[in-house]
């Protein structure tokens, strides 16, 4: 097959299909028929109740869980055994317990970049989230932020074209969640698309260009950031925003 | 991944060191618990050695488990003492021939204050029945050693069926000499054992030789090489060298002259061919 | 009152197990202190035999605890017991299946390896294998629960989260290696019968124990068992100190 091979760029994972996307555990179901297609670009922020399945969702859409029913279908998928073209940043970052800088490497080494660009690539990510002045400190001694700052960096440097987010501020203080914010912006600003769940309506006005608004399970609402906060179609959406949802 | 390649060549390093004893000359005697807990070897021995150059490498079990060991082609000698297990081992053509080396004898030992009043006469038999009727505590290796053997041997002599006759007060320890000494003198009991041992044997505590001197207690070593043909691996002739000297007038003198506290513990005895 | 009655017989030799005690104490001092050479020896042999078991336990039960720790397949729950289990073997056991093994009549007895350190090394790493591999599969699982989303979400196979879970919490493996080593230093079952005490040559710091309490040296035995424990003691003080240093550190 390889002289079939395509030259130049490989072809963009995006956009991201979901038909009919269906998760249950054991006899609980918690993602229920979601169809949706997310494209390159947009900063799309998942809301909702809690319980709804956002966080899920997110992991469905990452490949960390299998559908139940359904497809999850990207334009071009990865090959199995290639280098990860999406990344993920969780709500407690799991570092390794090795410096900051090792813990870029090592993600870049999994990835299967070449050793001798390993090091520039990883010191440009710490520069970009302010750590390249901590590099060398134990990754796991750092303050909250300042880890989930280095799972940024971490991610960054794999120069991903998706960054899936699960409430990466939910356990910060308000001013290191400012600086993680500021951090995912840039990203979007060169090049990744953002898929992000989140609790706080704050966070999700600041930064969504589109929200998805799921409950029980059901994608309810798709729709611009601002139009949604504005004018929620559905009675759950609106009532969520009145507050009267759990969440 | 470092780390792990440093463990890995530490252990290839170390293995080699271990197996640096291998490449040397030495033999292994299966033998008896009696002669190395005595000390008999670790004087004879390095005698031998700087003499030939050889090592030798004992393994002290008790009779029966000796033998075995050199059933299984394990041993190049065995030095041992129970004339009938010897015989049968001969006869099944696992050794060349048995020369005798030594003999001591087998004590009655017990409390210096005697309860059971065996102590003072010759007469093993007498004591043994004396000890089966009062039901006097008495220890017994239990291990088919030698000195178990020549234990079951004389309650036979004595008319007493020791399986029937059996109770609380025989203790069946299925132990080596030293260790069934130390739980007689802890448990006030009486105990047959060979003469080497109980003169070795530091914690005596307030016990003594009760009963000695019976020709019954008589107790005979011998020495064979472990059949060739029928073990392959039997360092044929390094063992033998060993045997040879054992039994020569310069190994038999060397026997004679280890002593403790003055006392000779084994009595050498190659030229007497009915022994 | 009624208590003394029990133990009439044990009144006498009271006092002198006191005394073998402090005599003990004063032999291990006389041992240590004179570096007298005999226990030198038996010392280093001890170590040398105790350390390579651990090496070899360790080349076979960390990969095979992290590979159980990160895989899910059939019978995984009958093995994990199945390993927790022989984390119990009975020294004796494994000396005789050891022996039987490498003698001259058995399978592997062309080898020539009965009575000789290398048959200790191999009845100790297969006691403390299934030790290592058991509580550092445990470990290992409990990290694994928490890594398993980041290691899957960066592409990581199971061999590499298995490698990367094992450097990671090596600090905790330490305790655990060491663990392996206190248990095989302090054995005496089964080296006794696959290396057959043989002065100088596989008798180590337990045989030799064995071997004085028999002769009824009960000084020199618990002298001799005094330097063991130092040994353990010390090994194991110096893991703790690493290790504490090292969890400040790396967090």
């Amino acid at each position: 097959m390889n002289y079939t091979q395509e030259l130049g760029p490989p072809r963009s994972l995006l956009p991201l299909e979901l038909e009919g996307v269906s998760f249950s555990a054991g006899a609980r179901l918690i993602i229920d028929d979601v169809s949706v297609r997310l494209d390159a670009g947009r900063r799309t922020v998942i809301v909702g109740p809690n319980g709804a399945g956002k966080s899920v969702l997110l992991r469905l859409c990452h490949g960390l869980l299998s559908p139940t029913h359904g497809t999850i279908r990207w334009n071009s998928p990865e090959a199995p055994g290639t280098a990860r073209r999406q990344a993920m940043v969780f709500q407690r970052p799991v570092l390794l317990r090795r410096s900051a800088l090792a813990n870029v490497l090592y993600a870049l080494q999994v990835a299967g970049v070449s050793r001798n660009h390993r090091q520039q690539r990883a010191r440009e990510a710490l520069l970009k989230v302010g750590l390249d002045g901590l590099r060398a400190h134990p990754a796991r001694v750092l303050s909250g932020g300042e880890q989930q700052r280095l799972a940024l960096a971490r991610a960054w440097a794999l120069r991903p074209e998706v960054l899936f987010l699960d409430e990466p501020t939910a356990s910060l203080d308000p001013g290191a969640a400012q600086e993680i914010e500021a951090i995912i912006a840039a990203m979007h600003g060169a090049g990744t698309k953002i898929l992000m769940v989140t609790h706080s309506l704050g966070q999700a006005r600041r930064m969504a260009d589109e929200i998805l608004f799921l409950h029980q399970g059901r994608l309810i609402e798709r729709a611009s950031a601002e139009r949604f906060f504005k004018h929620p179609r559905s009675l759950e959406a609106a009532q969520f925003l009145e507050g009267e949802l759990p969440w | 991944m470092v780390i792990a390649r440093h463990v890995f060549v530490a252990a290839l390093f170390t293995l080699a060191a271990l197996s640096t004893h291998a490449q040397e000359r030495f033999i292994t005697v299966a033998s008896t618990t009696s002669t190395e807990q005595s000390g008999l070897f670790a004087y004879l021995l390095p005698i031998y050695e700087r003499k030939t150059g050889i090592k030798v490498h004992v393994v002290a079990l008790g009779t029966g488990q000796a033998l075995d060991v050199a059933r299984r082609g394990d041993a190049d000698v065995v030095f041992v003492h129970a004339r009938a297990a010897e015989e049968t081992f001969l006869a099944e053509g696992h050794g060349v021939k048995r020369y005798p080396v030594m003999y001591n004898d087998f004590v009655l030992i017990g409390p210096k204050a005697d309860p059971a009043r065996v102590g003072g006469g010759k007469d093993i038999v007498a004591a043994l029945k004396r000890l089966e009727a009062a039901h006097a505590p008495f220890v017994s290796r239990g291990d088919r050693s030698g000195t178990h053997m020549a234990e079951l041997e004389l309650w036979k002599t004595a008319g007493i069926d020791i399986d029937k006759a059996r109770g609380p007060w025989y203790r069946d320890t299925g132990q080596g000499m030293g260790p069934a000494l130390n739980t007689a003198v802890s448990m006030n009991a009486y105990i047959l054992a060979d003469r080497g041992t109980w003169l070795a044997f530091k914690n005596q505590g307030d016990f003594t030789v009760l009963v000695e001197g019976d020709k019954r207690l008589f107790n005979q070593y011998g020495v064979m090489l472990v059949n060739p043909d029928r073990h392959p691996n039997v360092k044929k002739e390094l063992g033998q060298q060993f045997v040879d000297w054992v039994i020569s007038p310069e190994g038999q003198k060397a026997i004679a002259s280890y002593k403790i506290n003055g006392k000779q513990l084994f009595y050498p005895n190659a030229q007497d061919p009915a022994a | 009152m009624h208590y003394f009655s029990y133990i009439d017989v044990g009144v006498s030799s009271l006092p002198s197990a006191m005394s073998s005690l402090s005599q003990g104490g004063l032999e291990a001092l006389r041992l240590i202190a004179g570096a007298d050479p005999k226990l030198v020896q038996i010392v280093s042999l001890s170590l040398q035999v105790s350390l390579s078991a651990v090496a070899v336990a360790c080349l076979a039960g960390l990969p095979l605890g992290a590979a159980i720790a990160v895989s899910r397949f059939h019978g995984r729950r009958a093995l994990i017991v199945a390993l927790n289990a022989s984390m119990g073997l009975p020294p004796v056991v494994v000396g005789l299946l050891v022996y039987l093994m490498l003698s001259r009549a058995g399978p592997l007895g062309e080898l020539g390896l009965l009575f000789t350190p290398a048959a200790m090394v191999v009845a100790q790493a297969i006691l403390i294998t299934p030790i290592i591999a058991a509580l550092s599969r445990q470990v290992i699982e409990d990290a694994w629960m928490e890594y398993r989303e980041q290691l899957h979400s960066l592409g990581e196979t199971r061999l590499g989260a298995a490698v990367t879970l094992l450097w990671d919490l090596r600090f905790s493996l330490v305790t655990i290696v060491l663990a392996g080593f206190g248990r095989a230093a302090a054995e005496v079952g089964a080296v006794m019968i696959v290396g057959g005490n043989i002065d100088g040559v596989t008798r180590v710091m337990t045989t030799a124990i064995a071997l004085e309490t028999s002769k009824g040296d009960l000084p020199l035995a618990l002298g001799l068992g005094m330097v063991l424990l130092v040994i353990v003691f010390s090994l194991n003080a110096a893991a703790y100190l690493v290790n504490e240093t090292a969890q400040r550190r790396y967090g």
